[in-house]
């Protein structure tokens, strides 16, 4: 249902009249905005000390230095490289689900079902805690491995969604022509139900990297630690708003580019 | 197995601290959410616009950096709340949009002939978004809207990382404090969660087959 039934085709009173509302919420919103910045930009006491302001320039000389930007670049790097590492281990592990969870015999499909909303049922984080305590890895491998099992649990049930949606007749014509049931789902079923399934996958692929942040509370280096720990601590907390702003733009930059893709790959498909 | 039983009083506030942390910013979330949602629907282009950024900006940002934020850069600026309430406050924000997108996509799979009807009647935008539009769509929602907190759920275990000892805190101190049964312990937060997220996730899938049916 697109919204423009919802209200009449505006006269030009009307029109006037939105208008008049529109540019009024947009001056509250600018306003509101303006305001948060002053009082960032206003300089601060502090227990009888005068402070710069959050966008003095004392606060943001430190991103002039080449060294701090090949810092953040390689916590950047390690939040790729985690998320690239968990996102094969993800669709491997999805595959692996979802033809488990659609095979015909009850003995594996039950138990799969069973892990599989296990997994999905707890948090990503606990995940990582068990790995890195119970079996004592690096922080790394906990992260990737946990992500790596949780997503591929929802994949899998994407997936499994996707060979469920299939028509029927795909899977007889299959067989018909003399292909085994794991031939079948190899090489008729699968890889239909990957590409239909594939804006969901991407999307929960940028869910997957996202995640990667959580490494920041179990000890992997990756960006947000980088910046709000390692760097934070080297500088001072000075700097603790702009390494903020900074690492959010980072994160919104790579998170924006990868969901434009998920939507490029979803208007493509119709 | 000791371990756990013998500190089950510990779990237990665990457990009660993660289903505060649930409900309150559970029932903030639909209540922005569903500001947004109808913002993003109304005919004023700015409040669109900035229901629209609204979204985009929080849900591309990992809830540990808007975790990260209430918890650490709001009390570096001048806002000093206990952690708990920070917590809450990022739990919010970040589960809002979600909450919008599910009432949004809801409310776009009302039939087009149910608003053109409500219009012919001679209702208001005000009036056929609140009695004919928001029921309907609220009641299609319910499925999604579930899968939004059951992820809530999940995520209040991030509060962990920020000085909230909820069910995560609890068993990491448990696990620091016995460390031959590390993963008995850590299975017995894993039940906890569970006890939530299996009945809603079941709950969901009930109700899904139910409006399908009625449709």
């Amino acid at each position: 249902m697109s919204s423009p039934v919802l209200f009449d085709a505006p006269g030009p009173k009307t029109r006037r009249r939105s208008l008049i509302v529109s540019l009024s919420v947009l001056v509250v919103i600018v306003a509101v905005l303006v305001w948060v910045v002053l009082i960032l930009a206003a300089p601060r006491q502090s227990s009888g000390i005068t402070l710069p302001g959050f966008f003095a320039p004392s606060r943001w000389d430190i991103f002039k230095d080449p060294v701090v930007w090949s810092f953040i670049g390689i916590g950047a790097v390690n939040t790729l490289r985690a998320a690239g590492a968990a996102m094969v281990l993800a669709l491997a592990m999805g595959l692996l689900f979802a033809n488990l969870r659609t095979s015909p015999h009850a003995l594996i499909r039950i138990p799969t079902t069973v892990v599989q909303e296990f997994l999905r049922g707890m948090p990503v984080l606990l995940m990582m805690l068990f790995i890195l305590l119970a079996a004592s890895t690096s922080a790394f491998w906990a992260v990737v491995v946990a992500l790596g099992v949780y997503n591929g649990a929802i994949i899998g049930e994407i997936l499994r969604a996707g060979l469920v949606a299939l028509p029927r007749g795909q899977r007889e014509a299959g067989l018909s022509l003399g292909l085994t049931r794991g031939q079948t789902k190899a090489w008729v079923e699968l890889p239909q139900a990957f590409r239909q399934m594939l804006p969901v996958i991407v999307a929960q692929l940028v869910v997957l990297l996202k995640d990667t942040s959580l490494g920041y509370i179990v000890g992997y280096n990756e960006l947000i630690r980088t910046t709000m720990t390692s760097l934070n601590a080297f500088y001072g907390n000075r700097y603790l708003f702009s390494l903020f702003i900074v690492t959010l733009v980072i994160y919104l930059g790579i998170n924006l580019s990868l969901s434009a893709f998920a939507r490029w790959l979803a208007r493509r498909r119709n | 197995m000791n371990a756990v039983l013998a500190n089950l009083p510990a779990f237990f506030e665990g457990f009660r601290v993660t289903l505060l942390l649930l409900v309150i910013s559970g029932v903030g979330a639909l209540i922005i959410g569903t500001i947004v949602a109808a913002m993003r629907i109304s005919p004023i282009r700015s409040m669109n616009a900035f229901a629209a950024v609204y979204t985009e900006l929080l849900r591309n940002t990992p809830l540990t950096l808007v975790l990260l934020f209430c918890a650490l850069i709001l009390p570096y600026i001048g806002v000093t709340l206990p952690y708990f309430v920070c917590a809450v406050i990022g739990l919010t924000l970040y589960t809002s949009p979600f909450v919008a997108e599910a009432l949004r996509s809801g409310i776009n799979g009302v039939p087009i002939g149910q608003a053109e009807a409500a219009r012919s009647l001679g209702l208001g935008f005000g009036q056929s978004v609140s009695l004919i539009i928001f029921p309907q769509a609220f009641r299609m929602v319910i499925p999604p809207l579930i899968n939004v907190m059951i992820a809530l759920t999940k995520n209040t275990s991030v509060a962990s990382g920020f000085f909230v000892v909820e069910l995560i805190g609890v068993g990491k101190n448990l696990a620091n404090l016995n460390g031959n049964a590390v993963i008995a312990i850590l299975l017995a937060v894993a039940v906890f969660y569970l006890a939530i997220t299996i009945p809603l996730g079941i709950l969901s899938q009930r109700l899904e087959k139910k409006l399908v049916v009625l449709r």
